[in-house]
């Protein structure tokens, strides 16, 4: 499954990052402490977080993730934009909660990805 | 190889450039991908230690040859003032506003000597901290 699958799935708002939106997803991960994030994720993971700011974005290039789902209708601001735009890490938005997001993605990669359990 | 490379204190929003750099050579020199998956974690949280707690900021400096990797990275911040506690898990002296960006969650330490194959501390109270970390190829 593509992110822009999911973005069309769940309605997320897509903040920057476009030209990522064709990455394959291999998993999902729900943290907000980055370090956490930087030592469990691998390549291809969809992040769901909380977190708005740059280093969300940074993070997210360094682990080349498929991108980020940023929760609860927070919105990152000017800079962040640019950096996803730049680096092509899709930066996604919804007014869902992490609980109620994280609950569909599993549900919609359980038959495409490779999944912990 | 040698690159050298400064790092800014305070300055989150750029946290993370010094460890894209290395991490854009790394690749360039065809390095094993899984080895620089683990040295771009080691050094990322080494330049997030000195954006969070050092004064004055700190450098990061990679040596690279075929049969090893070697980043140290150094400050002259306010050091450690007891290592081995500092490498448990879970351990923090974080400022609140850097632990509510989601740092400072006592993983720093663990996660670099998780992705090191060689880890070295060498800090003490007023003195700085410098962390060398060695990958092999």
């Amino acid at each position: 499954m593509k992110v822009k699958d999911v973005v069309e799935k769940l309605n997320l708002t897509v903040f920057g990052g476009e030209a990522g939106l064709d990455r394959e997803i291999k998993g999902g991960y729900v943290s907000d402490l980055l370090s956490d994030v930087m030592g469990s994720t691998d390549e291809g993971t969809l992040w769901v977080t909380l977190q708005s700011h740059r280093n969300v974005v940074g993070i997210a290039a360094l682990k080349d993730l498929a991108g980020v789902i940023i929760v609860k209708g927070f919105v990152p601001n000017t800079e962040t934009l640019e950096d996803s735009d730049r680096e092509g890490v899709p930066l996604l938005g919804t007014s869902m909660e992490t609980f109620e997001v994280a609950g569909l993605l599993y549900r919609m990669l359980a038959d495409d990805a490779e999944l912990p359990g | 190889m040698k690159f050298e490379f400064d790092i800014a204190d305070g300055d989150f929003a750029k946290a993370g450039t010094s460890s894209s750099q290395v991490k854009h050579i790394l690749k360039q020199l065809n390095v094993d991908t899984k080895i620089i998956k683990k040295t771009t974690v080691a050094i990322y949280e080494a330049e997030v230690n000195v954006v969070a707690h050092a004064v004055g900021g700190g450098k990061l400096l990679a040596d690279i040859n075929l049969e090893r990797i070697v980043v140290e990275v150094a400050d002259l911040g306010p050091g450690i003032a007891d290592i081995p506690q500092a490498m448990v898990e879970g351990f923090s002296t974080a400022s609140p506003e850097v632990i509510s960006m989601g740092f400072g969650a006592g993983m720093g330490l663990p996660n670099m000597r998780k992705n090191a194959d060689k880890l070295e501390i060498i800090s003490g109270v007023d003195e700085g901290t410098r962390v060398v970390i060695t990958n092999y190829i």
